[in-house]
């Protein structure tokens, strides 16, 4: 996709986006596009180090958790404003994906991907100890009174996510194409021969392992205005650490583009479950999705294409 | 004096708890520490145990641990076509990596959910007869529904470990890993052998299911915290090592106890990850490793 | 000695029990040709794999280009100059032809070449192993001997020091063994030391200047190509008692 195509595309969506906060008032619309676009967010995050590098983290969960609890801490010990909080809560989740990175990504890739998980449990089980954000009982975080110029604070938090997630995109399609982005390309081919080549592994893993991290601490540090009541079992959620899985995954782990699809249709799906059928079942959809795309499909839906425009050729 | 008592009882717990987490990683040695497959759903398979055990309880008054060596079979025939999915979509084409480990991923997604789904958040237990009653040697007691877990586990400890020593399939399992042409030069066809073993790992997941839902209730989120218990005791013993795998279990069960007795009950989810982290930076080939 | 590149003192390698290096010792003078010969087994990928970092080894020294190189890892060792490639081809499979030398380029070249000169360089490099049609082309797509080429091309992409060919020829035709030896005995002429390793014996006697006999993880002969054949050692490796 050439550069004037991209940028054109983003400042078409951030209009749009702006658009609808001016003309439409129903709150679910806002509240839907918030869910999707959180997850686009963390699929884009997740790819960075699991499509781009070849490290799988199960613990998506965890970082994520990492961002709305460092929102949660700051909220109540200073009350600072939200651009303020996601920074803080990137800066958190940068600094633990560094840390776990350091333990972790010197050994082989399963290893880090168990370490992934056994790492967010841990950290679930410390903020359940952990009396100042409420531990296991939860927090409430009163929604401010403020919100610039939208007619709602949900309307705001939908602007400030699709903010967020498209400058994630724009970095990821950055990376993706860059020098940076064919080292990390060249560590999930074949990490061995990645290193003869001359290739920092470590360095570049752990760089990656940081950028995923800062991108879902700041996916997380809306996450408590939105829902108000915070608790460790709503946000060390499974169900977003599977999504940030599934949504790359069936996507297209290795374009900048495959999680953003992936991440459309499969949030798209689950709204739309979540509306018609149930609520429980929708989240049996992801699982069943991830499983059936990753089976028959392994590419995703990139590498559908990809194979269909060389058959034309 | 009170010191030494409780010591006492959270080593003795400790260890007791440890026979029973041998049970729940005795699968993944096999799968994991002799093939190299990440089945990172074992423990959702694990609850599922648990379930049925529960199941054949509360309905029709089984004991459960029978109920567990009774479903075992079927969860071995599981554990085959599982792994024949996998090796069709996943191994052969060489996309094990990445792919292999999200598909156990959802899997176990799948089974938790589904289990969610059909059975709620409520906790279940089973009723047995020796579920209230203990040995007692001086100050130290052995409560009968963790003895008995462990009796079961050891035994069936040694029983997959004399079959991986003694057996013609038990040593194709262990060739496999090591060396796939010898193994199709000796007349064993890897993919089957690798099948059987797949099937083997899930089926003890039927026991280990039974011996858990005795030891403590159950619900379907149960499973995860078994992950990192799992694969800390097959990274820690070493992998491919039947006694090793024991030692590390009972290790995790004391230190686990020690925590809890000591620190907080809340605490002991996170040893697993420590242990695991120790040994991964310390020695990653673990205590009996190859 | 500053005309000596690389010399491996007493380098011991083993695993759990098996012993793979035992005491190795051995010097490539800068520009020479080397051969590495020795029976299935006997440690010439290990070796290879020390020398360029991919395994550490337990014992001895490797000196490079007047450094002492034992502990560096491997990325460095890269781009000191000290270049390898696989005996089982190791492409960046989900990157082109191009990009696969692109990566050696930008990283282990000592001024690190920005994206387009290097793209440049690695289309130069192409021509040289003929493989320029097929620089857009995704690099999991290649026949075996291309595969091959592009294994050497992108080891000696970023203009290395020294060049290690692990089994390049294997399976190839007289045709494209001919090929392969032409470009090497190109590069040599550019001035970059080759080792070579190879079974195919008419190639390693042609090529080299020096060979080594390894077997069993020691170096039971080296000397010219003529001597190494008639070494009853040597013959006795190859052809039994």
């Amino acid at each position: 996709m050439r550069n004037a195509v991209f940028w054109g595309a983003l400042a078409a969506v951030l209009v749009a986006g702006l658009v609808m906060t001016e003309v439409f008032d129903n709150e679910y619309y806002y509240n839907a596009l918030y869910v999707v676009l959180q997850g686009t967010l963390m699929a884009v995050a997740w790819n960075v180090l699991g499509g781009f590098t070849g490290y799988v983290n199960f613990g998506s969960a965890g970082f994520f958790a990492m961002g709305a609890y460092t929102t949660v801490a700051l909220h109540k010990a200073f009350g600072l404003p939200l651009p303020v909080m996601i920074a803080a809560a990137g800066a958190v989740g940068g600094l633990v994906g560094l840390g776990l990175g350091y333990l972790t990504l010197r050994l082989k890739g399963v290893f880090f991907a168990i370490a992934t998980l056994a790492m967010a449990i841990v950290i679930e089980t410390c903020v359940n100890n952990w009396a100042f954000v409420g531990g296991a009982k939860g927090s409430y975080i009163l929604t401010p009174d403020t919100h610039l110029w939208f007619k709602s604070y949900v309307q705001m938090l939908f602007m400030v996510m699709l903010v967020l997630t498209l400058a994630a995109i724009a970095i990821s399609r950055t990376l993706n194409a860059s020098r940076l982005g064919r080292g990390l390309a060249a560590i999930r081919d074949d990490e061995v021969a990645a290193e003869c080549s001359g290739v920092p592994t470590l360095r570049l893993k752990l760089v990656s392992a940081t950028l995923m991290g800062a991108m879902m601490g700041v996916a997380g540090a809306p996450f408590p205005f939105f829902v108000t009541f915070v608790d460790p079992v709503s946000a060390f959620n499974l169900f977003i650490a599977v999504n940030a899985i599934a949504m790359p995954m069936i996507g297209g782990t290795s374009h900048w583009i495959g999680p953003v699809i992936g991440a459309l249709l499969v949030g798209g799906t689950q709204e739309v479950v979540k509306v018609t059928v149930s609520s429980e079942l929708n989240v049996l959809i992801v699982g069943v999705m991830l499983v059936v795309f990753i089976t028959l499909a392994p590419q995703g839906i990139v590498g559908v294409v990809r194979r269909l425009r060389r058959r034309r050729r | 004096m009170l010191q030494a008592d409780l010591l006492a009882n959270a080593v003795v717990a400790g260890i007791l708890l440890g026979g029973f987490y041998a049970a729940t990683a005795v699968g993944l040695a096999i799968v994991f520490g002799q093939l190299d497959i990440v089945n990172i759903a074992h423990p959702a398979f694990i609850i599922v145990g648990a379930y049925v055990a529960w199941i054949l309880n509360s309905r029709y008054g089984f004991d459960p641990v029978l109920a567990g060596v009774a479903a075992a079979p079927l969860f071995f025939a599981a554990g085959a076509l599982l792994y024949r999915i996998y090796y069709l979509a996943f191994e052969r084409t060489g996309q094990e990596s990445l792919s292999g480990l999200a598909f156990f991923f959802g899997v176990m997604f799948i089974i938790e959910v589904s289990l969610l789904l059909a059975y709620g958040v409520d906790y279940r237990l089973v009723q047995t007869g020796y579920a209230e009653s203990k040995w007692s040697l001086g100050f130290v007691d052995f409560p009968l529904r963790m003895l008995v877990p462990f009796a079961v586990s050891l035994a069936l400890t040694v029983g997959i470990a004399q079959y991986l020593s003694r057996t013609f399939m038990g040593r194709a399992i262990q060739a496999v890993a090591q060396d796939r042409l010898a193994l199709q030069l000796m007349g064993a066809n890897p993919v089957r052998v690798k099948q059987w073993a797949f099937g083997l790992g899930v089926a003890t997941a039927a026991v280990a299911g039974a011996l858990l839902i005795v030891i403590q209730p159950v619900e379907p989120s149960v499973g995860r915290q078994f992950i990192g218990r799992a694969f800390a005791i097959v990274v820690l013993g070493g992998m491919g090592s039947m006694r090793g795998m024991f030692v590390a279990a009972l290790i995790l069960g004391v230190v686990e106890s020690l925590v809890s007795t000591f620190v907080g009950p809340s605490w002991s989810p996170a040893v697993a990850f420590g242990v695991l982290a120790l040994t991964l930076a310390i020695r990653p080939a673990g205590l009996f490793g190859r | 000695m500053s005309d000596e590149l690389l010399r491996v003192s007493g380098l011991g390698k083993r695993f759990g029990g098996f012993v793979a290096l035992d005491g190795v010792t051995l010097g490539v003078r800068r520009g020479e040709r080397l051969g590495l010969i020795g029976p299935n087994g006997s440690g010439k990928t290990t070796l290879i794999n020390c020398i360029s970092g991919a395994l550490y080894n337990d014992s001895g020294e490797i000196r490079f280009d007047g450094r002492d190189i034992t502990r560096l890892p491997p990325f460095q060792r890269a781009r000191a100059g000290i270049a390898r490639s696989f005996q089982i081809p190791k492409p960046f499979r989900s990157m082109t032809v191009l990009e696969n030398l692109q990566v050696p380029l930008e990283y282990a070249a000592p001024d690190h070449a920005g994206e387009r000169r290097a793209a440049r360089e690695a289309l130069e490099v192409l021509d040289l192993f003929g493989l320029r049609q097929r620089a857009h082309e995704d690099s999991s797509g290649l026949t075996q001997v291309d595969m091959r080429k592009l294994e050497l091309a992108r080891a000696m992409a970023a203009k290395p020091k020294l060049l290690i060919s692990d089994e390049a020829m294997a399976g190839l035709s007289s045709t494209e063994v001919d090929e392969v030896l032409g470009i090497l005995r190109r590069l040599n002429d550019d001035g970059i030391t080759i080792i070579m390793i190879e079974h195919i014996m008419h190639a390693v006697m042609r090529f080299s200047e020096r060979v080594v006999c390894l077997v069993a993880g020691q170096v039971v002969c080296e000397g010219a190509p003529g001597e190494i054949v008639k070494d009853p050692g040597v013959q006795r490796a190859y052809l039994g008692e």
